[in-house]
């Protein structure tokens, strides 16, 4: 529908299952949110989601590959030879999810990439709601928004260690408080 | 399609701190959550800092919420969340597709049904399996069910924060109802997990259609009697009038959903405006009010009720005619064998075994899918690296929008107009926290 190359910062554009995903330069995510809503209509931050991709092209324990017709001998399957999935440009992707309050309910991702570290700009000055979605994104995936007026941990405690939905965070146990050899 | 409108009201607005964001908004600009206590009240020794919750009967769960009060007069707000927080996103990490299932009901555990659609229509929609005409149906009605029992907890209980007691013991009844007839499909009263990737669980059992033509009976005289009860009642009107105000503008900017932002005026619905299951071949009015105050959120959700009951009855009409039609998409390699064909069929008996002990896997991708779940816009994301477990799930759960708004409502409300606030917001904090 939208031009998208129009967008500040736009690297490419994506059609998968009906949805547009629009990649555009960290340095250029404000710039490109403030475009979207202003010259495309999208008015609505519905969602800001930070996913780790940390080992994500990896061998890991393939799971029960099926077809139609069954088996697909060429594939192997249960080996754990399963194919890889295309890599990713970066560890953790950023989207943003955005929706136009008119008529088909068009909506976008704009998405940007960035490495363990990497500030990226807030989107508060463009949409408020922005204010806890980052926070949360912050406190769980460690992700570090530029220009937040009050980020702080939102749904861990404050004195939490690390940012628990990273691939590498430990899974199974916690420091137990209180041990003998305190 | 949306409308603005300008706050009409008491003006009981206390100015808030630095520029609001635009012309005539309550936001306040720094942090859009917290309300700062105004500069000139710093002075003065009569702000007193109130703890409010997180265990406290009218926070619907373990809300904390921080409160300055000036008198009777709330002048500074900031809410504290996350003591529910119990990692659903990163737990449905390290099940498989399959086993998923059973988290997204408890993340907002009112609106149970509606959340195990969502996560359940992302699988299928990276899968691309086709649904039986029959689940549709029955996920649409079993939805609607969901949506009027969410309503009638948030009216029971925001009405008896405000003192109306009986008020609940009503609305339970009527609630009773719906879980009996949740018992009776899936034999669990809530979470049912009735949903499966390609339809459904289990058949619909013959005795479900009688007893829900009793409810859809029922109910819409319910509602009357809960409008004699409450719409008449001064003291109700007196303390949802004008309180909690939310401005079109605000609501948008403050990625508000559903009944929140239906009330301030803005003519949205995922249901009519981007159909999904069969909404598109059901009649129904989507209502809209346009005061942005406690009372008008409670008018939606009343009315609300009214149009779930209507599609119910369709849902019904319909699947009365859907005798002995497939309930689950014929895919063996998603969708459980029938239990019978395990004794006698080699086949059956692998498929059930790797499903059960492996999971089907996902073709790689990621996609957002959103429905319209009773506290708004319940969205999904889901990325799958092409395995049986999801690579990553976020929810976009719209009581933590709502929840957002708290501050901008409050701004010179009194302090039991809070409660009034936090109840017509219909936060659940499992949602919230997740």
């Amino acid at each position: 529908m939208s031009d998208w190359t129009k967008v500040p910062g736009h690297i490419s554009t994506k059609e998968e299952h009906g949805e547009t995903t629009v990649v555009v330069e960290r340095a250029h995510v404000r710039d490109a949110c403030a475009y979207a809503r202003d010259e495309l209509g999208f008015n609505v931050l519905i969602d800001v989601v930070a996913t780790d991709y940390l080992g994500w092209d990896r061998k890991g324990v393939s799971g029960y590959i099926g077809t139609a017709s069954g088996r697909d001998l060429n594939t192997p399957m249960t080996q754990g030879l399963q194919a890889l999935p295309d890599a990713k440009p970066a560890r953790f992707s950023m989207s943003y999810h955005l929706l136009a309050l008119q008529q088909g309910a068009p909506r976008v991702r704009l998405q940007c990439w960035l490495e363990d570290g990497d500030p990226i700009d807030s989107v508060i000055p463009v949409w408020p709601a922005a204010d806890w979605l980052e926070r949360e994104q912050y406190d769980l995936m460690g992700i570090r928004f530029h220009g937040h007026p009050n980020l702080e941990r939102l749904l861990m405690e404050d004195d939490w260690e690390g940012h628990p939905l990273r691939k590498d965070y430990p899974i199974g146990g916690e420091p137990v408080r209180f041990s003998p050899a305190e | 399609m949306s409308t603005t409108r300008s706050h009409v009201g008491r003006a009981r607005r206390w100015p808030i701190v630095g520029d609001p964001i635009y012309e005539g908004s309550r936001i306040p600009r720094r942090v859009p959550t917290v309300l700062d206590v105004p500069p000139a009240l710093h002075e003065t020794d009569d702000i007193m800092q109130v703890n409010f919750g997180p265990n406290h009967p009218s926070t619907h769960g373990v809300l904390r919420l921080i409160v300055d009060l000036d008198g009777e007069q709330v002048v500074g707000l900031s809410a504290v969340i996350g003591y529910l927080h119990t990692g659903f996103e990163k737990s449905m990490e390290q099940k498989t597709w399959w086993k998923a299932i059973t988290y997204p009901e408890r993340i907002d555990y009112l609106g149970y049904q509606n959340n195990e659609l969502v996560f359940v229509l992302a699988i299928e929609k990276m899968l691309g399996i086709e649904v039986p005409e029959k689940a549709t149906w029955m996920r649409m009605l079993l939805c609607e069910l969901n949506r009027i029992q969410s309503h009638l907890v948030y009216l029971g209980t925001s009405a008896l924060e405000l003192g109306a007691i009986s008020m609940f013991w009503y609305t339970y009844r009527e609630r009773e109802t719906i879980l009996d007839l949740s018992e009776l499909v899936a034999g669990q009263r809530m979470h049912t997990r009735y949903f499966q990737a390609g339809g459904l669980a289990e058949d619909i059992p013959s005795g479900f259609f009688p007893e829900a033509r009793k409810f859809v009976e029922i109910m819409p005289r319910a509602l009357d009697e809960y409008l004699t009860i409450l719409d008449r009642n001064q003291i109700w009107l007196e303390r949802t009038q004008g309180v909690g105000l939310l401005s079109a503008d605000d609501a948008i900017a403050l990625g508000q959903s559903g009944p929140v932002l239906r009330a301030s005026g803005v003519d949205w619905d995922l249901r009519r405006d981007q159909p999904y299951l069969a909404y598109d071949q059901v009649d129904f009015r989507v209502p809209v009010y346009t005061g942005g105050d406690v009372y008008d959120r409670y008018r939606v959700r009343m009315d609300e009720m009214a149009e779930s009951v209507k599609i119910v009855r369709q849902c019904l009409d319909r699947l009365e005619r859907m005798e002995g039609e497939p309930w689950i998409a014929d895919d063996r390699k998603v969708v459980l064998p029938p239990r019978e064909e395990l004794h006698t069929s080699m086949e059956s008996l692998i498929h059930h075994f790797k499903i059960v002990t492996e999971g089907y896997r996902v073709p790689a991708g990621e996609v957002y899918v959103a429905i319209e779940s009773p506290r708004g816009e319940s969205g999904c994301y889901v990325v799958s690296d092409g395995g049986p477990r999801p690579w990553r799930v976020h929810f976009r759960a719209p009581s933590f929008a709502a929840l957002q708004a708290t501050a901008t409502c409050s701004g010179g409300a009194l302090i039991a107009d809070l409660i009034a606030v936090v109840g017509s917001l219909d936060a659940v904090m499992g949602d919230v926290d997740r």
